[in-house]
């Protein structure tokens, strides 16, 4: 079962682990809706070193107000970014 | 970061022939090691490297104009573009990342990053752009991304909502821009010819049917 549904609110964690993995800063502690789930992938933190990627990883593209992610945002106020964000990097709002 | 081994020592490279980048003889380095430690043989490398090149924006540009042509075929790719490109006998090889073909219209516009390395379509569209893989592009197209299509040549009106993904993980995007006006009668073949690389990345619009 997928964590998340489409138009789930969520927010992207925090953290650096030490090693590979592919949550950039710039969209860390922000909060965005699950726009659609891509289904499950090998988890590129494992393949990275070698192992064989397992357990699959389901990857959601996530969509995130511009204007929530840049103060000085010029633009459309429904101008948004997408980016494709695995599930362990992501908590529902209302798990805190 | 490279461009100090570029550099020519005066007297010293005199006679010899220009020195490899750093990152050339990083490549050839590696790939002497895989062939050494039996990891692929050098004809499994050259045949990876013909396939890659075997690919061009041409590609994509066929498939972008048969989705001007045929409404159907553009919804099918729209919701899953390996199974629609299958189906018009266009296989993807295996192990590819999944293609995902988002579309613009007079209200949306999409444009691709990739802002942690270089992913990119390679499967439709080629090897990536130079200018895709700087860090200038990169880090500049999420913050403003109005900003870096006018450096482009597209100005986009304020009252169009645009989309930047920045393809971080197993999915690469292509865009099927906005058919240009006056192209009506057109075939695949003269709308293939108004499709740019620049175009499927989002970053412009197609050229004009009387440019």
């Amino acid at each position: 079962m997928d964590r998340f549904n489409i138009g789930d609110s969520v927010a992207v964690r925090i953290d650096s682990p030490r090693g590979h993995y592919r949550t950039p800063i710039y969209i860390q502690g922000k909060t965005g809706i699950i726009e659609s789930i891509c289904g499950r992938f090998k988890n590129p933190e494992r393949l990275a070193y070698g192992y064989d990627g397992y357990p699959l990883k389901t990857l959601y593209t996530v969509e995130f107000l511009q204007k929530d992610l840049w103060p000085d945002y010029k633009g459309n106020i429904a101008d948004k970014l997408l980016i494709d964000i695995y599930e362990h990097w992501l908590n529902s709002i209302n798990e805190g | 970061m490279s461009n100090e081994q570029q550099v020519n020592h005066g007297d010293h490279d005199s006679e010899s022939e220009i020195q490899p980048s750093y990152y050339a003889s990083r490549a050839k380095a590696i790939e002497a090691l895989l062939v050494q430690k039996g990891v692929m043989t050098t004809n499994e490398i050259n045949s990876e490297v013909n396939a890659m090149d075997s690919k061009s924006p041409a590609d994509g540009a066929k498939i972008v104009a048969l989705a001007w042509l045929d409404d159907s075929f553009k919804t099918k790719l729209l919701a899953n573009a390996s199974e629609a490109l299958e189906e018009i006998g266009y296989k993807l090889p295996d192990e590819t990342p999944y293609l995902k073909v988002v579309e613009n219209s007079e209200d949306i516009h999409h444009v691709v990053v990739c802002t942690l390395c270089s992913c990119y379509p390679r499967m439709l569209l080629g090897r990536p752009p130079d200018w895709y893989k700087s860090l200038a592009y990169r880090s500049r197209v999420v913050v403003s991304p109005r900003e870096v299509m006018e450096e482009f040549g597209l100005r986009l009106s304020d009252d169009i909502e645009v989309r930047v993904l920045d393809s971080t993980a197993d999915l690469r995007y292509m865009v099927i821009p906005r058919r240009p006006l006056g192209t009506d009668g057109f075939d695949q073949e003269s709308l293939a010819a108004l499709v740019t690389r620049d175009s499927m990345i989002g970053v412009s619009d197609p050229l004009s049917a009387h440019f």
